[in-house]
């Protein structure tokens, strides 16, 4: 299956995209639908979590995690390493499984979801799991802390790429339009944001719960350059997220059109599993659609 | 009376010290840098100062991405638009991560005066002090200011330091040595101990100078850092002096009292009394004024010594 581009040789080191992960679309699919049986068993076997958002936003970290970030993870603070904040904390166990898939940390440990003492904590913790950047969970944050470090790498001279996650719901908080705003403002243009748009909050609907439309119109009234894909399709997300980086002079978002649950047939679009996890019963269902 | 300085110029210039000792200084203002002094630092390191508008809760995050590449972030604003306004936000983005911000918020107390209630921080410390790991310093004058600001730069870890909005009479000198964590006797006394913070500690100077023609000598702590506090110099005034009295610009509950009887109970159980402000909101009016209707003069620290000398000699 797929190949890491550059070994962990210093000589790489100074290769622009030396540790890129060049996955093809083909693996990426195979990948995406690991990265979902991970999901499933983590939560099942904590017996609480998030899926809904962990299914929807799948794709979304394959693309980024196997594709796009320029990452090493036997030195998860390499100063020159693309950054991802998921600042949508609920899906913790995504990124868990993404990273280590990646090889973070050992895909045995991705069972010790949620357990006391475990370095997988209910939503993620930067002082607690390698590659985790952003202690999230509370939502609305992420945007703004990753503007800081992307000001960090400009003011550094360094030409890292900063990636967040957000989810739909996520964009009722007021600090994530602050943040739109700032970002502007500061021309931050080594910043991408990317949405979960899997139009459900955990009571509802977004348009009954609070409506976020004209939704891409408030992106580009706040002075961004938007994307939209559909979040499931790896081709799309690849060619948005390299379309991102070329734009300059103001900062980019991705809306990605998702399903929540997706790859589940009872979860998707039901917004019971937001923060439900599957019964045992539920739990070999979810695996056998996901073989 | 000696000279009255300002310590939010004391915080600006220091900031502008830094800025030329450090490149990894970073200041963020929220639209409040005139009053908070960090326009100063602005002017001279443009690159390395962002105005983020009126966005305290953005303002903070920015601060700890900032802090998790790397830099030292100094964040301003008034200090009741932080912590109170971003408790969230500095709970998940500074404190809980441990991340080097330093937030330094002007405007204190009821001394802010005129503004009123809406701009009188008297809860502030009760939540800085609630985040584990923080660091919470309130110097009592301008050099003070100085060495504080230039001490937390020096350490790696999330800062909470409150500065008041007047001018404040120079209780120190220019050789003075700060020592974090370190309470400093500025009088010393048997009959009682004033433990003070911030300008109270003026106001307990001139009360101990007061009492002294009645024959009561005081000691006199200046309790610059809040947290962690100097428990070893809390349990020798308890044990020496057998009497304490707090005095803080700050509700009683959650600040300078509330930590000074949390020690004393548990190592050594004394008289206590405390000067703060009771249970209410501050209105309007001078900064003088202001300080005698909540209970917060010198003659309120004069009362309280006074009441709890009573209480010791009847033990």
């Amino acid at each position: 299956m797929s190949q890491i581009n550059g070994s962990q040789s210093s000589a790489n080191l100074k290769k622009a995209g030396a540790f890129l992960y060049s996955a093809s679309i083909a693996d990426m699919e195979a990948i995406a639908r690991k990265l979902r049986r991970h999901i499933i068993s983590m939560i099942g076997g904590a017996a609480s979590g998030h899926p809904g958002g962990s299914l929807s936003a799948v794709e979304i970290i394959t693309a980024l995690y196997f594709r796009i970030l320029r990452q090493k993870p036997d030195d998860p603070c390499w100063p020159n390493r693309d950054r991802f904040i998921l600042s949508k904390g609920h899906a913790a166990p995504l990124l868990y499984a993404a990273l280590a898939e990646r090889g973070y940390f050992p895909v045995d440990e991705l069972l010790t979801l949620r357990q006391l003492d475990s370095r997988l904590q209910g939503h993620t913790d930067r002082t607690s799991t390698p590659g985790v950047e952003m202690s999230g969970g509370s939502l609305g944050q992420g945007l703004s802390f990753a503007i800081g470090i992307s000001l960090a790498g400009r003011l550094n001279a360094e030409d890292y790429n900063v990636y967040v996650l957000m989810g739909d719901g996520e964009c009722n908080e007021g600090q994530v339009w602050e943040a739109a705003m700032a970002a502007a403002h500061f021309k931050i243009d080594n910043l991408t944001a990317i949405i979960d748009n899997n139009g459900l909050q955990l009571d509802g609907w977004n348009c009954d719960i609070m409506n976020l439309e004209p939704f891409k119109e408030k992106w580009r009234a706040f002075g961004w350059h938007v994307l939209e894909v559909d979040g499931h399709d790896l081709t799309q997300l690849v060619d948005a997220m390299e379309q991102a980086k070329r734009i300059k002079g103001q900062p980019k978002v991705i809306i990605a059109h998702t399903v929540k649950g997706r790859g589940v047939s009872f979860m998707e679009n039901n917004p019971d599993f937001h923060g439900k996890p599957p019964d045992a019963a539920q739990i070999e269902i979810a695996l056998k659609e996901l073989a | 009376m000696p000279q009255e300085v300002s310590i939010r110029e004391a915080y600006g210039q220091t900031l502008v010290e830094l800025g030329r000792e450090n490149p990894d200084i970073i200041v963020l203002d929220a639209d409040l840098s005139k009053s908070t002094m960090t326009y100063l630092f602005g002017r001279e390191f443009p690159d390395r100062f962002f105005d983020c508008g009126i966005t305290e809760q953005n303002m903070i995050s920015m601060a700890g991405g900032l802090a998790a590449s790397g830099k030292t972030p100094f964040v301003s604003t008034f200090a009741v638009f932080a912590p109170g306004r971003c408790f969230d936000q500095i709970r998940m983005s500074i404190a809980q991560p441990r991340l080097n911000v330093k937030l330094v918020t002007t405007h204190g107390g009821v001394t802010v005066g005129e503004d009123g209630t809406s701009h009188h921080a008297i809860e502030d410390l009760a939540l800085a002090g609630s985040y584990p790991g923080f660091t919470i310093i309130v110097p009592a004058d301008a050099i003070e200011t100085n060495r504080a600001v230039r001490a937390a730069a020096a350490s790696n870890g999330p800062f909470y330091i409150r500065l008041c909005r007047p001018k404040v009479p120079l209780v120190f000198d220019e050789g003075y040595h700060f020592t974090l964590g370190k309470a400093t006797t500025m009088r010393e006394g048997r009959d009682a101990t004033i433990i003070a913070m911030g300008l109270m500690v003026g106001e307990a100077l001139q009360a101990t100078a007061n009492l002294k023609k009645a024959g009561i000598r005081c000691r006199v702590l200046n309790m610059a850092t809040l947290k962690p506090i100097d428990e070893q110099a809390i349990i020798q005034a308890a044990a020496e002096t057998g009497a304490i009295v707090t005095a803080e610009e700050h509700l009683e509950h959650g600040g300078l009292g509330s930590e000074v009887a949390l020690k004393t109970a548990k190592h050594y159980p004394v008289p206590l009394e405390t000067v703060a402000i009771k249970d209410t909101y501050a209105k309007s009016g001078k900064p003088g004024e202001l300080l005698v209707r909540y209970g917060l003069s010198a003659g309120d620290i004069e009362q309280a010594v006074k009441s709890v000398i009573k209480k010791k000699t009847r033990g």
